[in-house]
């Protein structure tokens, strides 16, 4: 009998909720012992399961350099999500990773300015990067974070966002909202018009992730300024089941974007059959 | 080279399963299909079993683990039990290819311990195909029906089977059934074996051909006008995926037995609607993108990621079944240009 079976998972037990916006909370994950459940790269995900209800693959929203615990930024939107909004402090729920590969932050991304650029609970899976950067602040260029959601009440994140992240040296955050809103005085408009506007020098490595939407507009934004696309990252999300390559699911031209995403290079997405 | 008659066939399952459990197909009324052998069961004739052989390795239904929960607690049973050795007779080339088809999916990093655990413990005794049928085209993907391989290969000729042992397991099996067996020569088995390639040469899908299939061949055939009317009959009923020895998607879902709750695993098919569907969207919205994704991972994603491999094995049971006669022949034959000679 082999012992090591990918597809069982560990106990964790949710220890802190955090209710972000309207519909997405962020829950903190640690095994019933206290300690994180294992270690991720920056992009990785975990699929977390209720016992009866299902399981799903989320992307790991802390960074690994908290040592403490993981989070998940989930938004509320089928059976596994809304049954996790329900939960309470010290429900347990079962987790098995990390999957997929990473963004290359200790080879390309090194010495690089970053210029990320996220649209709604897109955040979540760039939270990880971008507070992987800010611990390893000075192996990594200027910092440029483009961040958008429908209103001022829907960035997941914000605390954390004008807390830390404004306030940190060589990092410039720019916010948008979809519509103008009581009580926000900052910008308003969609985020590929945003980017364009804001008009990034060419030299910068661009990490992408939002709605399949915000990403294709995006993508033409930033080419319209000059970026090719071997310097533009995103991260993909399709129905997963084994998390491991093996299930079929999310097979799209010869890659699995569990194991072989679910970061690309845009060059690379190209080169995919055109389904996403 | 072991013989033993065909009048004496048997005794020589019973030889065998004394020593574990043997299964290998036996006629039903709806065609044969494998059954653990007992006294009075008889080898059927029918060339193939109607589903394939992977439910062995890869079984249509399997309970992966169960959770006990109280309150706010889970805990999660490991419910894997050791499996002890058993004897498959009768497997045809075609099946006996498509596990190391399925061992590519399967056995590679990580592996997967449930199907791990029922490959190792396996003894693959294959038989030849003396009657070939019309639906036949394993000779295109570079397989010979008449050297079957796995553990132990069996040719039948003038009243007996041959069995030649071709792996170490293959040996200690026959080693253990020595006494139900007789020493043979190898002459009749090897001129039944040219009999049979001579029988392969004249099938209707002799021809047959993969040289315009494989990987990186994705935008050749992708975007092909080809694909509407090849699916425009496909009911997505997935049974060709059901009956493919090679076709290896799952679903994992979980089950409350009122006494707890268990995850189990089943065959899933990329032929149906929800199978890419999430809760924002589906990427596959019509059946000619999930048809073309079955034929597309098949001829061109699977070599691509296996060394030229590809995933199917010409076993011709999609031909038998599928209720709208399409398949992957046709497949081939309309992508690929006129048949080719």
């Amino acid at each position: 009998m082999n012992n090591q079976e990918p597809l069982i998972p560990k106990v964790g037990t949710i220890t802190d909720v955090r209710i972000d916006t309207p519909d997405v909370k962020t829950f903190r994950v640690l095994t019933p012992d206290g300690k994180k459940a294992f270690d991720h790269k920056p992009g990785q995900c975990a699929m977390l399961s209720i016992p009866g209800v299902g399981e799903a693959m989320f992307s790991i929203t802390s960074s690994p350099t908290n040592t403490e615990y993981m989070e998940f930024s989930i938004k509320k939107c089928g059976c596994v999500t809304e049954w996790l909004h329900q939960a309470e402090v010290g429900q347990q729920i079962t987790i098995r990773g990390p999957y997929g590969k990473p963004f290359p932050v200790d080879t390309v991304f090194k010495g690089q300015d970053m210029l990320f650029i996220a649209g709604g609970i897109g955040l979540a899976p760039l939270r990880s990067v971008i507070n992987y950067c800010r611990h390893y602040r000075d192996q990594y260029g200027k910092i440029d974070i483009v961040y958008g959601s429908r209103s001022k009440d829907d960035l997941v994140d914000y605390k954390e966002i004008i807390d830390e992240w404004c306030n940190d040296d060589g990092i410039n955050v720019h916010l948008t909202i979809d519509n103008p809103q009581e009580g926000w005085d900052g910008h308003v408009g969609f985020v590929p018009n945003y980017v364009k506007e804001l008009g990034f020098s060419t030299d910068k490595t661009a990490i992408l992730c939002g709605p399949p939407i915000m990403i294709k507009f995006t993508l033409q934004g930033l080419q319209d300024l000059g970026f090719e696309k071997t310097q533009i990252y995103t991260t993909m999300e399709l129905k997963m089941k084994c998390g491991v390559g093996k299930c079929g699911r999310c097979n799209i031209g010869a890659k699995y974007v569990c194991k072989d995403g679910p970061v690309f290079r845009c060059d690379e997405i190209d080169e995919l059959p055109d389904e996403y | 080279m072991r013989k033993i008659s065909l009048d004496s066939l048997a005794a020589f399952f019973e030889a065998v399963s004394a020593n574990m459990p043997l299964y290998l197909p036996v006629d039903g009324k709806e065609g044969a299909s494998y059954k653990k052998w007992e006294p009075g069961a008889t080898y059927s004739k029918a060339l193939n079993t109607n589903k394939s052989a992977k439910d062995f390795f890869f079984p249509q239904v399997e309970n992966m683990m169960a959770f006990k929960t109280e309150g706010k607690n889970i805990e999660v049973l490991d419910i894997r039990e050791d499996v002890g050795p058993f004897a498959i007779f009768g497997v045809r080339a075609c099946d006996a290819k498509s596990f190391s088809i399925l061992d590519r999916v399967f056995l590679s990093d990580p592996v997967d311990s449930f199907y791990k655990n029922r490959r190792d413990n396996a003894v693959i005794i294959t038989v030849a195909c003396s009657r070939p049928l019309e639906t036949c085209f394993c000779k295109a993907f570079g397989i010979d029906a008449a050297a079957p391989g796995g553990d132990v290969e069996c040719v039948m000729a003038e009243g007996n089977v041959y069995l030649e042992a071709k792996t170490e397991k293959g040996e200690a099996f026959l080693k253990q059934v020595e006494a139900a067996t007789e020493a043979a020569d190898a002459k009749a088995a090897e001129a039944e074996q040219a009999k049979i390639r001579e029988r392969i040469e004249k099938l209707p899908l002799a021809s047959l051909s993969t040289d315009r299939f494989g990987g990186g061949k994705t935008k050749e055939y992708f975007d092909s006008p080809l694909w509407e009317e090849l699916s425009a009959n496909c009911l997505g009923c997935g049974t060709c995926t059901f009956v493919c020895p090679t076709c290896q998607c799952y679903d994992i879902k979980d089950y409350n037995t009122g006494k707890g709750v268990q995850r189990f695993r089943c065959w899933d098919s990329c032929m149906y609607s929800d199978f890419t569907k999430m809760a924002h969207g589906n990427i596959r919205n019509s059946q000619k993108e999930r048809f073309r994704q079955r034929f597309m991972h098949k001829l061109v994603y699977f070599p691509e990621n296996n060394d030229e491999i590809f995933g199917c094995v010409g076993c011709g049971r999609c031909l038998a079944k599928c209720p709208i006669s399409m398949n992957i022949v046709k497949v081939m034959k309309t992508l690929g240009g006129a048949e080719r000679e």
